[in-house]
């Protein structure tokens, strides 16, 4: 039948399927330019920036661009010995060049990273040249070798040759406590140095048991919120909600407040006999205040994805479960619990995403030993001024975030995002 | 919720129990802002509850904090708030129309990519904010916009499109496009059908996509932390100072007026959804 049947033409004697195509591209074309202005605003102002991020994080050109005619004559040696005259002749060179620039002192700083002890020797070899004690017709190594006795150690020249490569991965090992060695092996720093990988582990911790809290708080409220009568579940969702539209920094303030040595909390285990009144324990300023605070304001976020769940189990399956001889405790666990599981993957992702990245409440109430990653992203933004270094640790975050945010998605789905 | 009469102890005891549970919980969530009410009018300036206070004695409250956070010396709050409501509205404006005119597009069953769209729209919603931070500075800085009211009102307009977009989808997920139809056959212009029958049905949709966006500038705080310089100050910057440095009653007094105003705000969002699931035709 379909095919004797004759093409089916419109009004204006086009065949309907190519119209209708026309049509169908016209819409696309159409919906599409409705999402472009923000979708290109985006795009130029956040998301190209976050890739910024990256190649300012491996982004080691300014001594590549330094020293291109050193590193041009290196690609020959070996680096088993010291390099011939050429290297020297070369290195001489590029840093007359940078002595004209002054840009010797960055150099120097660059090279120190990579190997100590080439802040003395670069000053000496820049008051030799300065003076012009360099004469280039003879052996510009002997003259070199003779500024300083590292010049004449081959290890400050593979130093060198190490920082050739424009692009480096420095920023993101040190994030992890560990640095390339001289044979380009990767190394942990000291023990005592290693402050990252504590960070790191802090933040997982502090985000973890946050969920679990929330979790623990949230879910019998989001049931109790759910079981109710509609005139005081409304009520009691105005506790839950306040808080959610409070601003965060109220929130922290009034933890401040009530931790605080002479706080409430304080003066009620005082009042109850829990502690003494001259030994009230510190409940600022370390891990307890970030948890409490952290729980408090992150709540809100578990309940209201558990209550959106819980809303739609109709109450007559429990009252089947116990029907059918389950006590309710079996009832609860082998009928209502499991229907509620998307409910809880949707609140402790939620809660564990936001909590991995919190900055103002552990600032404030944290104190050294409450501190996250993210306070040391800022840290290193604000007061080292180490941009690259923020941006590997920022990256190295936004990665946990997106495998736990496609986790996430797998399990749970994004459209169960729900708000207030 | 009372119990059957025939309910066995153990499960009257756990039912108490449950009940303790829940009480304490929502006491843990909404007791800390009532503890700043009443200290904000505290006479001295302490932040602990006087002997004063605690018999009720009338002379141990005071409006001076108030007054200070009004009339004060050198007084940041004034040029705060100045600044933040400034940035907040046309920070809610920018959102709102970006954000409702790309919620029209994604909606339409026509939209290609739709997917990786939505994830790259609502992607400021699920990045830490101390990377969007680090991100937006670093753009801002290129543009020569750092330090400027622009700049922030960009970054909270980034921050608070998805909200928008979220909100406005939702409730168009629900329309009826029909009636869209219906104004075309009639001879509306597609200009015209929006402003006389999407939007006013669409409204409510809008408007709390705009409050959640409003809210989201007038308390951000990180990424104008990496923005701001001395002249484009925010509320919450000044409190996050104020808090870091010295915890003075006059913040408790700015806590306070922001604590009413965010009751007045879950007020209208409140109101609104459910006008929202009214238009919408659903009802529980």
């Amino acid at each position: 039948m379909s095919s004797e049947t004759k093409q089916i033409l419109t009004t204006d004697g086009i065949p309907l399927e190519i119209s209708l195509k026309k049509a169908e591209r016209k819409n696309k074309i159409k919906a599409f330019l409705l999402v472009a202005p923000l979708l290109l605003f985006l795009i130029i102002t956040y998301i190209f920036p976050i890739g910024e991020m990256f190649t300012r994080s491996i982004d080691d050109k300014m001594i590549t661009n330094m020293l291109p005619k050193t590193f041009k004559s290196m690609e020959t040696w070996d680096g088993k010995e010291l390099p011939p005259e050429e290297v020297f002749a070369s290195f001489l060179t590029d840093f007359k060049v940078l002595v004209d620039n002054k840009e010797h002192g960055k150099l120097a700083q660059r090279l120190n990273k990579e190997k100590n002890g080439f802040n003395t020797i670069t000053k000496k070899l820049f008051r030799q040249v300065k003076r012009n004690k360099i004469d280039e017709t003879q052996s510009i190594k002997e003259q070199i070798m003779k500024v300083h006795k590292r010049w004449r150690n081959v290890e400050y020249w593979q130093a060198i040759k190490r920082t050739a490569p424009p692009y480096t991965s420095a920023k993101y090992l040190k994030a992890m406590d560990m640095y390339l060695n001289e044979d380009n092996k990767i190394t942990q720093v000291s023990e005592d140095r290693r402050i990252h990988r504590i960070l790191w582990l802090r933040t997982v911790e502090v985000a973890f048991f946050v969920t679990v809290f929330c979790f623990l708080m949230g879910y019998p409220i989001a049931h109790l919120l759910a079981t109710l009568p509609m005139k005081y579940s409304n009520l009691l969702m105005i506790c839950v909600l306040l808080p959610f539209w409070t601003s965060l920094l109220v929130r922290t303030a009034s933890w401040m407040i009530l931790l605080q040595q002479q706080g409430v909390v304080n003066d009620f285990f005082v009042m109850i006999g829990l502690v003494a009144d001259d030994n009230r324990p510190e409940m600022m300023y370390n891990k307890v205040g970030t948890y409490v605070a952290m729980t408090q304001i992150l709540l809100p976020f578990m309940v209201l994805p558990l209550y959106s769940v819980m809303k739609t189990i109709s109450p007559s399956l429990m009252r089947a479960g116990k029907s059918l001889g389950g006590t309710p405790f079996v009832a609860f666990w082998k009928v209502y619990f499991p229907l509620t599981i998307p409910g809880i993957g949707a609140g402790c992702l939620l809660v564990f995403i936001l909590a991995i990245g919190y900055y103002i409440t552990p600032a404030l109430v944290g104190g050294a030993s409450g501190t996250l990653i993210s306070n040391q992203i800022a840290y290193h933004m604000k007061t080292t001024l180490d941009w690259s270094f923020a941006s590997a640790m920022g990256l190295m975050l936004l990665g946990g975030v997106l495998v736990i945010y496609w986790l996430y998605n797998k399990l749970v789905g994004v459209d169960n995002i729900k708000l207030g | 919720m009372a119990l059957p009469k025939y309910t066995e102890t153990r499960y009257r005891i756990w039912h108490y129990f449950y009940i303790a549970i829940c009480t304490f919980v929502f006491i843990f969530l909404i007791a800390p802002l009532f503890v700043i009410f009443p200290l904000s009018f505290n006479a001295e300036e302490f932040l602990v509850f006087s002997e004063g206070m605690k018999n009720l004695d009338p002379d141990a409250f005071s409006l001076r904090w108030y007054k200070d956070m009004v009339y004060g010396t050198k007084n940041p709050w004034g040029l705060a708030a100045k600044n933040s409501f400034i940035i907040a509205i046309f920070a809610t404006l920018g959102s709102v129309i970006l954000g409702t005119v790309a919620a029209l597009g994604l909606s339409s069953r026509h939209m290609p990519f739709k997917g990786i769209i939505m994830a790259t729209l609502i992607s400021p919603m699920i990045v830490p904010l101390i990377i969007s931070g680090v991100a937006i500075f670093f753009f801002m800085a290129k543009a020569g916009l750092a330090a400027t009211h622009t700049g922030i009102v960009l970054a909270h307009i980034i921050l608070g499109t998805p909200f928008v977009v979220i909100t406005v989808t939702a409730t168009l997920s629900g329309f009826d496009h029909s009636v869209t139809r219906a104004a075309a056959s009639l001879g509306s212009n597609p200009v015209n059908t929006f402003m006389k029958v999407t939007l006013p049905l669409i409204l409510p949709g809008v408007i709390s996509g705009g409050l959640f966006a409003f809210v989201t500038s007038f308390d951000e705080v990180v990424v104008v932390l990496f923005l701001a310089g001395l002249e484009n100050t925010t509320i919450p910057i000044q409190m996050w100072t104020g808090l870091r440095e010295q915890l003075s009653p006059t913040i408790l007094a700015v806590a306070t007026c922001l604590i009413v105003l965010s009751t007045l705000i879950l007020i209208s969002a409140e109101l609104l959804r459910r006008r929202s699931e009214r238009l919408r035709g659903i009802n529980r």
